[in-house]
């Protein structure tokens, strides 16, 4: 008989050990005389458990994990007898944590296997595009006007909009561009998804690209993720060979094709004017706006910039979902907003989940808490730029607006988590330092600020004149804020500002009460 | 990591290969570095005058990217994430450990040319830190005695 099993390749995985035990798991089997299956999917998103191995069986794929080498013979063995095994979890899709969430973006990541666009296809794969091919570009826009969607890189900008700026911009060439730039510590749902469901990401751009008619589109990915270039790479050239880009896709009459393109370390290329000039092959510096990319973007030329998850969330809504990912969410944050735990955490991980879950929810009852087992004292939402919010602001639910109320931002939805032993006058000195060593220097307020900022806040921690250091670093983040370019300086004083309203004792102050809100 | 000696035919043939890109500075720079390990004065006419640019543009391009060497690196390369999700799960304790084992900073290369020793900022494995990357492998999960693995290993 033949057992098929997954296991992970992931670089969340791979970085602890699933390379070791699929080449374990090969040898065990061969010297039983087992035939093997093998699968190297993307991750569920359950890192605590990772390696995590599944097997197929008639109820569904059955876990196990976290697992190393040495027990690869005992699994086996536990597989092959229908045994029990202290690692086995049960069924996946019962696993608490995975079963809370609501799935629409990560809904095939973990399960199919990324290089195989046959196996995208049997999971639904490709039928928003299917469908976009029958309909004209503005039905297109609409559909994605109608779910609600918003750009999931950040910045929130509705993406219909952006969407028909694009194709009312005339004809000629006109660009599609995926920022795969994701830069902030924290979040990893980009190199996931790349990793774990490239064609879907290429299905959202090729939609776009027929909305807006668009004929090239560039994924920009950084240098630091290796393995999503080369998962790219693949899923690229299998859509090529199958049809799916290139000249007549799906024999229709339009044609679009993607290039992968790799930054070079560069945090600020993430902005997505920077990402245009580094992919124009320049230095990486910020462009004024206006004009929008929307009307003079790649070239010179009218440009849809979206971010990984963004473009992924077009399928799902093309295939007859407008209404159903509107369902989804609250206020004007409509569908869902795969959150990224990580840093001190037991169940670190990708949880995607509606709108409007609480902070608290999701450290303390889904996050588990922290990995030290130390009180939680802060957590860092929305990556580098994002506040540092405490226990008492847990009752913030996720939502664009209600983060903002507070002085904070989702972002790209990155959460981290830091014990009692973070010292906060550090993390805010940290958060300028990131600042100067990321700024692209085009703007004096970020160029400058940051290297002063960093300056004074060592000052108030050395205590020399710290009242009137305060002042100083409160007029500086007020010049960082209104005077720079780009959201790197725009935004590099949240943290630090949180740091020191929500942590003053930290910054050798007198703590304030603060209320939690309503 | 093996890479070719410097030399400026080989060079020119990549640099021909890639001219016709829309936009190929980084793509030749990128591909330059997988060749020869880093991209050496000598090429930085040569990319200029391949795309008729000046050589200061290419220069300023160069010496924009922390990605881009201008010395060759060590036998291997190892970076250190230290990023705040990393720092969360005491990223900077292993930082210390690691310039006072290889007696180098963040940035420079071990006497022996054996460990070149570089900063990430996140290698999107923040639910499994601190993390590490040696060479083009990943690894989290780190600890003292993994990390003390680690070096030992770029050391050989």
């Amino acid at each position: 008989m033949s057992i098929r099993i997954f296991i992970p390749r992931d670089s969340g995985a791979l970085a602890v050990g699933a390379d070791e035990v699929a080449a374990e798991l090969s040898r065990v089997a061969h010297e039983r005389d087992v035939s093997l299956d093998l699968v190297r999917p993307g991750s569920r998103g359950l890192y605590w458990l990772e390696p995590m191995l599944e097997v197929e069986t008639q109820a569904g794929r059955v876990a196990f994990g976290p697992t190393t080498i040495a027990d690869v013979p005992s699994i086996l063995e536990a597989i092959l007898s229908d045994g029990d095994h202290p690692l086995k979890l049960g069924l996946t899709e019962q696993i608490p944590w995975l079963k809370r969430q609501t799935r629409l973006t990560f809904v095939r990541c973990g399960i199919v296997d990324p290089r195989s666009i046959d196996d995208y296809r049997a999971h639904g794969g490709y039928k928003g595009l299917e469908r976009a091919l029958k309909l004209s570009s503005n039905a297109i826009i609409d559909d994605v006007v109608k779910s609600g969607l918003r750009g999931r890189g950040g910045a929130g900008f509705p993406t219909g909009t952006k969407w028909r700026t694009v194709a009312q911009a005339g004809r000629g060439q006109k660009y599609i561009c995926c920022n795969a730039d994701e830069g902030d510590s924290g979040t990893f749902a980009d190199r996931m998804l790349m990793e774990g469901d490239p064609f879907m990401v290429i299905e959202g751009m090729t939609i776009a690209g027929i909305a807006v008619g668009a004929t090239k589109g560039y994924i920009y990915i950084r240098s630091e993720y290796p393995h999503a270039v080369e998962a790219m790479n693949a899923a690229i050239e299998a859509a090529r060979r199958t049809g799916y880009l290139g000249d007549h896709i799906c024999h229709s009459t339009d044609s679009f094709d993607i290039e992968v393109r790799v930054g070079a370390g560069a945090y600020i290329c993430g902005e997505e004017t920077s990402m245009l000039e580094s992919l124009e092959g320049k230095r990486g510096t910020v462009r004024a706006k206006p004009p929008l990319p929307a009307h003079k973007g790649l070239f010179g030329r009218p440009t849809v910039i979206n971010n990984v998850l963004t473009f992924s969330a077009v399928p799902y809504i093309l295939d007859g979902g407008a209404q159903a990912y509107a369902d989804c969410g609250m206020g004007r944050s409509r569908g869902t907003k795969p959150i990224q735990l990580g840093g001190n955490v037991k169940h670190g991980g990708l949880f995607e989940v509606a709108f409007g879950i609480t902070l608290g929810e999701l450290i303390d009852d889904i996050g588990g808490g922290t990995l030290s087992g130390r009180p939680v004292r802060a957590v860092q939402v929305g990556g580098p730029l994002g506040a540092y919010f405490p226990r008492a602001l847990f009752d913030t639910p996720f939502d664009y607006e209600a983060f903002a109320a507070r002085s904070g931002m989702v972002g790209h939805g990155g959460v981290v988590v830091f014990d009692d032993t973070v010292d906060m006058a550090k993390q805010a000195r940290f958060a300028m330092e990131f600042c100067a060593i990321e700024s692209c220097g085009k703007c004096t307020p970020c160029r400058i600020g940051s290297t002063r900022g960093a300056e004074t806040v060592d000052r108030i921690i050395a205590g020399d004149k710290p009242a009137a250091n305060i002042a100083v670093l409160e007029d500086l983040c007020n010049t960082m804020k209104f005077g720079s370019l780009c959201a790197l300086g725009g935004l590099a004083p949240i943290p630090v500002l949180s740091a020191l309203t929500h942590f003053p004792e930290d910054f050798g102050l007198a703590p304030r009460r603060l209320q939690a809100a309503e | 990591m093996h890479n070719e000696t410097w030399d400026p035919t080989r060079a020119a043939e990549i640099i021909a290969g890639l001219t016709h890109k829309e936009g190929p500075t980084l793509v030749i720079l990128h591909a330059l570095q997988e060749a020869f390990g880093y991209v050496p004065a000598a090429a930085e006419p040569m990319v200029a005058q391949a795309l008729n640019l000046s050589r200061a543009e290419i220069h300023g391009v160069l010496t924009f990217y922390p990605d881009f060497r201008r010395e060759p690196p060590g036998r291997h390369v190892l970076k250190l994430c230290r990023a705040e999700a990393c720092q969360a799960a005491g990223g900077d304790a292993l930082a210390a450990r690691i310039e006072n084992r290889l007696g180098v900073g963040f940035g420079a290369t071990t006497a022996d040319g054996a460990v070149t020793l570089e900063p990430i900022y996140c290698l999107g494995l923040c639910a499994t830190a601190p993390a590490a990357m040696l060479d083009d492998r990943v690894i989290g999960r780190l600890d003292a005695s993994r990390l003390d693995a680690l070096m030992a290993e770029a050391q050989r």
